[in-house]
């Protein structure tokens, strides 16, 4: 396995209290497999990304527990001067919004470049030709002309391609995006997914995709890990997923999407509202929500329960939910 | 159609672009809205979708007046919306309310939700008396299902859910006939966007509302819209029932935008073509001459650059009656079917266009 994240556990110390963002949170890649982190806002899925990369903000963010394991190597034991060489190196982050990500007083050429200079030791000559290289692979035309152009004058897909060539250039062996296309507009947005699934086959990459768009999931995942208030509550590969739902909130998400080809009457929607981190219900964080839930599920925390070789689930009544 | 309450015939907003100081002059036009025409029946739902920049939320606003049209007229039940002023615009804009798409900078902070719901009564005295507001206020929260207790809390202390039900509370406030819903779900999350959606579809029943639907997620635009239409820099490309637009969809932009949603199946991976459009919308500066879509159009020809398709039915589809028979600007319209339906079916062809 290429990365593995064992029973990560992450808080914040704000001023109102401790917030539990990551609560035990279990997931792996291989090289060029794609595993989507499915989840609201506040599930804690951009969180754990943080602590793979190393760019949690600590503090407040602090890591009370587990091991990330990325080629064998426990991350979370390694001097901060190791670190840096893997973060870029060997793996390398695509974030949401390019505009600010972006440094907006340099041209993306020295952006791009100085990848090569910090880590490669290459002369300002050569990292710019290998920028227009980039540029060139990610299909951004003219690109030894655009080389020296700054990030506002690119539009939102052309930035998104030059953080994707900003993240492939030292060809690392895993890509973290997260919410990569949520900016963009659907055209767009399919370019840039179609873009960057090509690369990933190209250099073998494993990708981990973190989302709340179950369309942009079905499309390009190979397996998902679904988040609900730290945890993963089910992880299954993408077609047993979408097909039948072994947890309560999977299948309440997948029901209240409306959809393209069909037209329903009124959409199902799960009642309430995500939980508030700093007090997660006791038992199961799901259960004020759950058309499912029971006297236990109030009081005990349900276990990862194994639905088949390849599935979890996070329900005490995994098997109810399944049949309907 | 029942009678049309709307009607908005050639809108059109520029935004002159100046250079100099001193003598200002005017050097170009960011071509906003470009043309644009539709109508609104009572207790109809228009659904308008396009992506960002292609002058959607200016339509929104000119429809409420926020913003002045450069040219052509917005009709309320017969009266030219523009030229009106005094009480009898105040009068078409207490029927013409807005929901905005940010619940965080749309509401303000420093207001308690009593307020912000009660303040259209500020400006429209005779929808309420002063001594019944504060009562209205609390059937309209327990309308829009928040509980009436919390008249005397600040938005920061609601979700984006909530806060978005506040947004509608204010735009029913004054019991408007139509409303204008500006990407009203696309801040929220994915679980609290079909909480509002239902919610907006009991209350048009309710309230016999006539909704103009705004929003970049054509799935959302199909489930909540009987009409579409679809726009691009500034013009309305396609446009009719959801169906017509969605199953037999004619305009490549249609087909293209349809073609691109990801649609939460991994079954249809396979099953599904994908139409990739190349490159980005051109600057609403520069419009290109002819189709406003040609430059991007993989059917593009020559005849595209120089006559400008009219928002017509095709001249194909004139004579069958059927889904595909519906306003199309394109000069080389087809049918294509780009979203399968769950099971395979074969009446994607049935209108004797050959293959699309």
């Amino acid at each position: 396995m290429l990365l593995e994240v064992r029973d990560l556990q992450v808080e914040f110390r704000t001023r109102d209290g401790v917030a539990k963002a990551v609560n035990g949170v279990s997931y792996g890649v291989d090289a060029g497999e794609t595993l989507a982190v499915l989840g609201e806002s506040g599930s804690g899925k951009s969180v754990t990304a943080q602590a793979v990369m190393g760019i949690l903000d600590i503090p407040p963010g602090r890591i009370t527990g587990g091991e990330i394991l990325f080629q064998g190597r426990d991350l979370l034991k390694l001097k901060e001067d190791e670190r840096r060489k893997v973060r870029g190196a060997e793996m390398a982050m695509i974030f949401q919004d390019a505009l600010s990500s972006l440094n907006p007083v340099l041209s993306v050429g020295d952006q791009l470049g100085e990848m090569f200079v910090v880590h490669r030791g290459m002369s300002k000559k050569d990292a710019r030709a290998k920028a227009v290289d980039l540029m060139e692979r990610v299909r951004i035309p003219a690109a030894r002309e655009r080389v020296k152009d700054y990030p506002h004058q690119f539009s939102g897909g052309m930035r998104q391609r030059i953080m994707i060539a900003m993240a492939l250039a030292l060809e690392p062996a895993l890509i973290i995006a997260d919410e990569p296309t949520t900016a963009l507009d659907v055209t767009v947005q399919a370019q840039v997914m179609d873009l960057l699934a090509e690369l990933q086959r190209e250099y073998n990459m494993g990708l981990i995709l973190i989302t709340h768009d179950l369309g942009v999931v079905a499309d390009v995942a190979d397996k998902i890990a679904v988040m609900y208030a730290g945890r993963i509550v089910e992880s299954a590969p993408v077609h047993d997923i979408y097909k039948v739902p072994a947890h309560p909130y999977t299948k309440g998400l997948l029901e209240s999407i409306p959809r393209l080809d069909q037209k329903g009457q009124e959409l199902y929607a799960i009642k309430g509202l995500p939980p508030n981190l700093m007090n997660i219900p006791p038992g199961c964080a799901f259960n004020p929500r759950c058309p499912l839930a029971q006297d236990v599920c109030r009081t005990d925390e349900p276990p990862l329960h194994e639905v088949d070789e390849n599935r979890r689930s996070a329900c005490h009544f995994w098997r109810e939910c399944m049949n309907g | 159609m029942a009678e049309a309450i709307l009607q908005v015939s050639g809108l059109v907003k520029h935004y002159p672009l100046t250079q100099g100081i001193l003598f200002k002059k005017q050097v170009g036009a960011v071509k906003a809205v470009d043309g644009v025409d539709f109508e609104l029946a009572r207790g109809e739902t228009l659904g308008i979708v396009g992506e960002s920049g292609c002058g959607k939320s200016t339509v929104a606003k000119m429809l409420v007046n926020l913003e002045k049209p450069t040219a052509g007229e917005i009709r309320y039940k017969g009266d030219d919306i523009g030229k009106l002023s005094g009480k009898a615009l105040r009068s078409v804009r207490r029927n013409i309310q807005m929901v905005f798409q940010d619940p965080y900078t749309s509401l303000n902070p420093r207001m308690t939700v009593g307020d912000i719901i009660g303040e259209p009564y500020e400006i429209h005295p005779e929808v309420a008396p002063k001594g019944d507001r504060r009562q209205k206020v609390q059937e309209l929260l327990d309308v829009v299902g928040l509980n009436p207790e919390y008249i005397n809390r600040y938005p920061h202390q609601f979700s984006g859910g909530q806060r978005q039900r506040i947004g509608i509370a204010r735009g029913l406030a004054l019991r408007p006939e139509i409303i204008v819903a500006d990407e009203p779900v696309s801040a929220l999350d994915v679980s609290v966007q079909a909480q509002v959606i239902n919610l907006m579809d009991r209350l048009q029943s309710e309230f016999e509302l006539s909704y103009i639907f705004i929003a970049h997620d054509l799935s959302i635009v199909r489930h909540i819209s009987d009409r579409v239409g679809v726009m691009y820099l500034g013009r309305i490309v396609e446009t009719g029932k959801d169906a017509e637009i969605y199953d037999h969809a004619t305009h490549p932009y249609t087909q293209a935008l349809l073609s691109a949603v990801p649609v939460p199946d991994p079954e249809a991976r396979e099953r599904r073509e994908r139409i990739i459009l190349a490159g980005d919308v051109p600057s609403p500066t520069n419009i290109p001459s002819g189709c406003r879509f040609r430059t991007r159009c993989w059917k593009a020809q020559e005849r595209c650059a120089l006559e400008v398709p009219l928002l017509a039915v095709p001249a194909e589809f004139r004579d069958v009656s059927g889904p595909a028979a519906h306003d199309s600007a394109c000069h080389f319209a087809e049918e294509t079917v780009v979203v399968p339906a769950e099971e395979t079916d074969a009446d994607g062809n049935g209108n004797g266009n050959g293959p699309g």
